[in-house]
C-alpha cells in the first residue's frame, strides 16, 4: 500500500478481489464473532436503559423508595447501576476485541495484504 | 443553554474572570501556533492531523469536544434545582457512547478517511449521498454552534457582569474571531489541543470542586442530598424522586422517553465526534479513544452529580432560580460559596474555554464537509487539480464563512429561548444519521435511494416536528414571569404535543431506509459492500496515519 491510499470510492486495479475474501470461511467467522458479540450486547444495554427511562417515568414511586433510612433512593441506584453496567460493558468489549478479534482480524489483513488469499 | 439578562452573580469579580480567560487564550494560542509549524500543508492534516494522534489523546480530545457548557452548568443546575431528572442527561449522554463503542467507531475509522460522508458513500452513489450527508453534517453542526454562540452571550451576562446587549455582542463577536483564529491557524491538530487542555481544566476543576463539596459533609453522599432535601426548594422531597420536571402527565412522561431516546442514539451520529475517530492512526486507536472518553466522561457526570446536590445544600435553590441565569448558574455559585472569587473566576474561566473548544471541533467539521463532500466530490465531481491546495483553501474559506454566520446567529439568539437547540442536534443526529450509518455497515442490502431517504427524511421529520411543537409555540403562560416558555410568544400553531421528537423521528427514519431500500429499483452494489464489509472489519486498506512510514 502506498502511504496515500486511495479516497474510498476509488478504484484501483491492484486491488485485492474483496469479494473472494468475504466469502471465504476465515473472513465468515470473523464477522460471525464480531456480531454474535455486538448486537445482543448492543439489545441488552439498550434494554436496560430504556428500563430505567420507563421506570423513571411511570413508576416514580418505585424509584423514590429509600433504602435503608438514608437519603439513597431505589432510583439513584438504578442510575448509578447505569454507569457501572457503563464501564463493565465498555471494559468487557476490549477484552474481547484484543483477545477474541483483532488476532483474527489482523491474520486476514495481512493475507490481503500479501496477496495470500487470492491464491 | 439559556441565561437571563440580569446583573452578574454575586462575588464575582469580572476583570479576575477576565484576566482568567485571557490567560487561557494566550495559552491556547501559542500551543495551537507551535504545534501548526510541525503541520503539513494538505487536506489530510488539516482535517485529522494525519492521523497523529493517540487513543489517549483522542479520548481526552473527545471528552472536550462532547462536555459541553449545558452539560456542565446546565446539568449541575437540572440537579440540583429537580433533581432526579437531571440525572437522565448525565446517563442518557454516557450510555450513548456504547453505541459509539460497539457499533461505529471501529468500523467508520477503517472505512472512512475525512467526514461522515466518506462512509455513508462508501459503496453508494457518490453525488446525491455526499449532499444528503454535507447537509445533516451542516444542520447538526448549526444547531448546535447557535446554541453554544448564543450561550455564551448569557454567559457572559452572568460572568461578566456585562449587561448591555452590545457588550454581549462584542464579547460573542471575540468568542467567534478566537475559534476561527484556532481553526484557522492550528485545523485539526490545534483544535485537537484545545480540547485536550480545556477538557483536564474542566474535569480536574470539576474533580475539585466535588472533593470540597463531598470532605464538607464528611464523604457523606446521603447526608448531602438530605441537606440538598431540607432546603426545600419548590420541589423539597421530590428532588430525590424522578418526576420533578417530566412527571406531570401522560405527555411530560412520553416526552421524558423520547428525549432519552434522542440521548443514547444521537452521540453516535453526531458528525464532530465521528470526525474525531479519524485523528488516530488505526480502528484499535480509535476504540481506545472512545474507551478514555467513556471514563472521563462518567467521572465528570458523577462529579456534577456532586455538585448539583451540593449547590442545592450548600447554596439552595431558592438563591439558584433568583440568580441571573437561574439553573445554569448553580455551578458558578457553589463554587464562590467554596472558594471564594478566586474559584468562581476559574469555573468562570472554564466554562468559557469549554464553550471555545466546542465551537472551534464544530466549526472544522462544518468547514470539512463542506469542502470535501460539497466541493471536491459533488461540485467537481472528485476532479480536483492540486487537490491538497484546493481542498484546503475552500476549508479555511467555509470555516471563516461558518464564523462569521455564527457570530451573526450567536448575536440574534442571544436572550431567545434556545434551549432546545441542543436536543435539536442530537435528535436530528440520531434520526438522520445514525440509522443511515448503521444500514450502511450491517445491511447487504442497503441502497442509494434507502440512504437518501433516511437522511432526508429523518431531518425533515424532525424539523417538521420541532416546528410544531410547544417548544416553539403554545405553552402556557407562566403566571411567575408573564412570558411562555415557547420561543415565540403570544403565538399557537402546534400540533405535536411533544418537546422531544425522537420517539417519532427515529422510528421514522428506520423504516425510511428501509423503506427506499426495497422500493427501489437498483440493486446494492456487491462489489462495493464486499470491499467496504471487508475493509471495516479487518483494517485493509485503512486510510494509513502520515506518521507511520
Amino acid at each position: 500500500m502506498s502511504t496515500e491510499s486511495p479516497p474510498p470510492g476509488d478504484v484501483t486495479t491492484d486491488h485485492p478481489d474483496w469479494e473472494t475474501v468475504q466469502r471465504s470461511p476465515e473472513f465468515q467467522a470473523l464477522r460471525t464473532r464480531l456480531r454474535r458479540f455486538v448486537f445482543p450486547l448492543t439489545g441488552a444495554f439498550l434494554v436496560w436503559y430504556l428500563l430505567y427511562v420507563v421506570l423513571a417515568s411511570y413508576a416514580p414511586g418505585f424509584m423514590a423508595i429509600k433504602i435503608g433510612g438514608s437519603n439513597i433512593t431505589v432510583g439513584l441506584i438504578f442510575g448509578l447501576l447505569q454507569f457501572v453496567s457503563t464501564f463493565a460493558i465498555t471494559t468487557w468489549y476490549v477484552k474481547f476485541a484484543d483477545r477474541k478479534f483483532d488476532p483474527h482480524a489482523e491474520a486476514i489483513r495481512r493475507e490481503i495484504e500479501t496477496g495470500e488469499i487470492e491464491r | 443553554m439559556i441565561l437571563a439578562q440580569a446583573t452578574g452573580v454575586e462575588g464575582s469579580s469580572p476583570i479576575l474572570n477576565i484576566s482568567i480567560f485571557a490567560i487561557f487564550v494566550i495559552i491556547t494560542l501559542a500551543i495551537v501556533i507551535r504545534v501548526s509549524r510541525k503541520a503539513s500543508s494538505g487536506a489530510k492534516d488539516f482535517y485529522t492531523a494525519g492521523g497523529g494522534f493517540s487513543g489517549p489523546q483522542n479520548g481526552i480530545a473527545i471528552s472536550g469536544d462532547y462536555l459541553s457548557a449545558a452539560s456542565f452548568l446546565g446539568i449541575a443546575g437540572a440537579i440540583a434545582l429537580y433533581g432526579y431528572d437531571g440525572f437522565l442527561y448525565s446517563i442518557g449522554f454516557l450510555v450513548a457512547w456504547l453505541v459509539a463503542l460497539l457499533l461505529v467507531a471501529e468500523l467508520l475509522r477503517n472505512t472512512g478517511k475525512y467526514t461522515m460522508g466518506d462512509v455513508l458513500a462508501f459503496r453508494m452513489r457518490q453525488r446525491p449521498v455526499r449532499a444528503a450527508a454535507a447537509t445533516s453534517t451542516l444542520a447538526v453542526s448549526f444547531f448546535y454552534l447557535l446554541a453554544q454562540m448564543a450561550g455564551a452571550g448569557g454567559l457572559v451576562a452572568l460572568l461578566l457582569d456585562i449587561k448591555s446587549k452590545t457588550g454581549q455582542s462584542i464579547v460573542i463577536a471575540v468568542v467567534g474571531a478566537l475559534m476561527i483564529a484556532y481553526v484557522l491557524i492550528g485545523g485539526m491538530r490545534g483544535t485537537t489541543w484545545v480540547q485536550i487542555i480545556k477538557a483536564v481544566l474542566l474535569i480536574v476543576g470539576a474533580g475539585v470542586m466535588t472533593l470540597w463539596v463531598l470532605s464538607l459533609v464528611g464523604f457523606n453522599l446521603s447526608g448531602l442530598m438530605g441537606d440538598a432535601v431540607s432546603h426545600v426548594g419548590s420541589v423539597g422531597e421530590k428532588l430525590l424522586s424522578p418526576g420533578a420536571q417530566y412527571g406531570k402527565n401522560g405527555t411530560t412522561r412520553l416526552d421524558f422517553i423520547s428525549l432519552g431516546l434522542a440521548l443514547v442514539l444521537g452521540t453516535a451520529g453526531l458528525p464532530h465526534i465521528l470526525m474525531r475517530f479519524y485523528t488516530v492512526p488505526t480502528a484499535k486507536e480509535a476504540r481506545r479513544s472512545v474507551v478514555w472518553a467513556i471514563w472521563l466522561i462518567g467521572i465528570f457526570y458523577l462529579f456534577t452529580l456532586v455538585l448539583g446536590y451540593g449547590a442545592g445544600a450548600l447554596v439552595g435553590p431558592d438563591t439558584i432560580k433568583k440568580a441571573p441565569g437561574g439553573a445554569n448558574s448553580a455551578a458558578p455559585l457553589l463554587a464562590y460559596e467554596l472558594g471564594g472569587t478566586v474559584l468562581l473566576g476559574l469555573i468562570a474561566a472554564v466554562a468559557f474555554a469549554t464553550i471555545l473548544a466546542v465551537v472551534a471541533g464544530l466549526t472544522i467539521t462544518a468547514s470539512a464537509s463542506f469542502a470535501h463532500d460539497i466541493y471536491v466530490n459533488v461540485i467537481k465531481r472528485g476532479q480536483v487539480q492540486d487537490e491538497k491546495n484546493t481542498e484546503v483553501k475552500v476549508a479555511r474559506r467555509t470555516a471563516v464563512v461558518i464564523g462569521i454566520v455564527a457570530i451573526l446567529g450567536g448575536i440574534l439568539a442571544n436572550g431567545q429561548n434556545i434551549a432546545f437547540l441542543v436536543a435539536l442536534a442530537f435528535a436530528v443526529a440520531a434520526s438522520a444519521n445514525l440509522p443511515t450509518i448503521l444500514y450502511s455497515l450491517f445491511w447487504k442490502r442497503f441502497t442509494t435511494q434507502g440512504a437518501l431517504w433516511s437522511i432526508y427524511g429523518g431531518l425533515a421529520i424532525t424539523l417538521v416536528l420541532i416546528v410544531f411543537s410547544p417548544v416553539v409555540s403554545g405553552k402556557p403562560v407562566d403566571a411567575a414571569t408573564g412570558k411562555s416558555p415557547s420561543m415565540l410568544q403570544g403565538v399557537d400553531f402546534h400540533w405535536f404535543p411533544l418537546d422531544n421528537p425522537g420517539l417519532v423521528s427515529i422510528p421514522a427514519s428506520f423504516l425510511l431506509g428501509f423503506l427506499g431500500t426495497v422500493l427501489s429499483k437498483d440493486k446494492a452494489d456487491k462489489k462495493k459492500y464486499a470491499e467496504m464489509e471487508v475493509r471495516s472489519l479487518t483494517g485493509a486498506g485503512a486510510e494509513k496515519s502520515v506518521l507511520d512510514h
